[in-house]
């Protein structure tokens, strides 16, 4: 005998997603998923940006490692509110969920923030399937890691609204051209918005924090 | 990458499927739709069931697995067509804007008990 079911497995976390998004839109909080391999640079792009944004813009930032609480260290010298999430000592899980995001949540002060960093777990496959109740999804891809890294990594690509290529001040050592690096994003996600970016020297890191100004506008005019 | 958390959400929407006058009874075949733009393997997702499901009622069950290939439908000529590589450039008009119409399902569609 048949029994009919047609229940979606990623239920429980799309509802939870759901809740965790009205609450960031009563509260008029714009929330970025910051997602890339391990070691593309989202910390050094954080860092830099913060100091951009704040204080005219109230931040905070939700890092989610599996170990260690380097980043989140780097990132309070910025003073910034940070919560680290770590989701195992030795193992644990490859991206960050949405109820891990409500519990981190807790221990925020919504009613006085505009934007929300969430920083995902180093990984270019899991997070881009899971939903944890943000606004814009923003990838990072950096030069040093193969032209071919959207081709073969496609979803994350296409569910990103933004993307940024960085540390464009390492091109002219590699045997990379970032016009392959950006048709390849195009390819998968044609309306995709890319920013050439090195964090480390500053280059280009304005066009993306008018982006984001942009977006934490339409979301607090109650256009997002 | 993460089908261990997958299959044990499977286990769990299986187990609270059964009605409740057949609680104890073991499912024979579980039909799932998996679209080919979720990050799920299947064959990693047929092994971390068989561990998981081990002394439930769903143990030796059948995986049954309909991979949904990736449809796509063009913004500017509304031509839909089954993308099998990376590139989403439209056959019929060489536009590039499409929406995904199938292909990221993740969806429990039934169980089979036995009669």
């Amino acid at each position: 005998m048949e029994i009919k079911v047609v229940r979606k497995v990623l239920d429980v976390n799309d509802e939870m997603a759901a809740q965790n998004r009205a609450i960031f839109t009563k509260k008029g909080v714009f929330v970025l998923n910051l997602m890339s391999s391990p070691g593309a640079g989202k910390t050094t792009i954080l860092e830099k940006s913060l100091l951009h944004l704040m204080p005219e813009i109230r931040c905070a930032v939700i890092v989610g490692d599996i170990c260690t609480s380097n980043d989140a260290d780097r990132l309070v010298r910025t003073n910034v509110p940070v919560v680290q999430v770590n989701t195992d000592e030795f193992g644990g899980d490859c991206h960050l969920a949405a109820h891990v995001i409500k519990s981190a949540v807790a221990g925020l002060d919504l009613d006085h923030l505009d934007l929300l960093i969430i920083e995902n777990i180093g990984n270019l496959v899991c997070p881009a399937e899971f939903d944890i109740g943000e606004d814009a999804r923003v990838v990072v891809l950096s030069v040093t890691e193969g032209e071919d890294k959207p081709l073969k990594y496609p979803l994350m690509f296409r569910v990103c609204d933004a993307a940024l290529l960085n540390k464009i001040d390492l091109l002219p050592y590699l045997e990379v051209d970032s016009k392959v690096y950006q048709d390849n994003i195009l390819q998968v996600h044609p309306e995709i918005r890319i920013f050439e970016v090195s964090a480390q020297t500053k280059k280009g890191l304005q066009p993306w924090i008018k982006w984001l100004q942009t977006q934490i506008n339409l979301k607090q005019a109650g256009k997002i | 990458m993460h089908e261990m958390g997958i299959a044990a959400q499977i286990l769990a929407i299986a187990e609270s499927s059964v009605p409740h006058d057949q609680q104890g009874i073991s499912i024979e075949r579980l039909n799932l739709k998996i679209g080919k733009l979720s990050a799920v393997v299947p064959v990693s997702l047929r092994f971390c069931f068989e561990i998981i499901s081990k002394d439930t009622a769903l143990e030796g069950a059948d995986l049954v697995i309909e991979e949904i290939p990736v449809l796509v439908k063009c913004k500017t000529c509304n031509f839909q067509w089954i993308v099998t590589g990376p590139s989403f450039d439209c056959p019929q008009c060489q536009h590039d804007k499409v929406n995904i119409i199938k292909g990221r399902e993740l969806e429990v569609v039934s169980i089979e008990i036995a009669d």
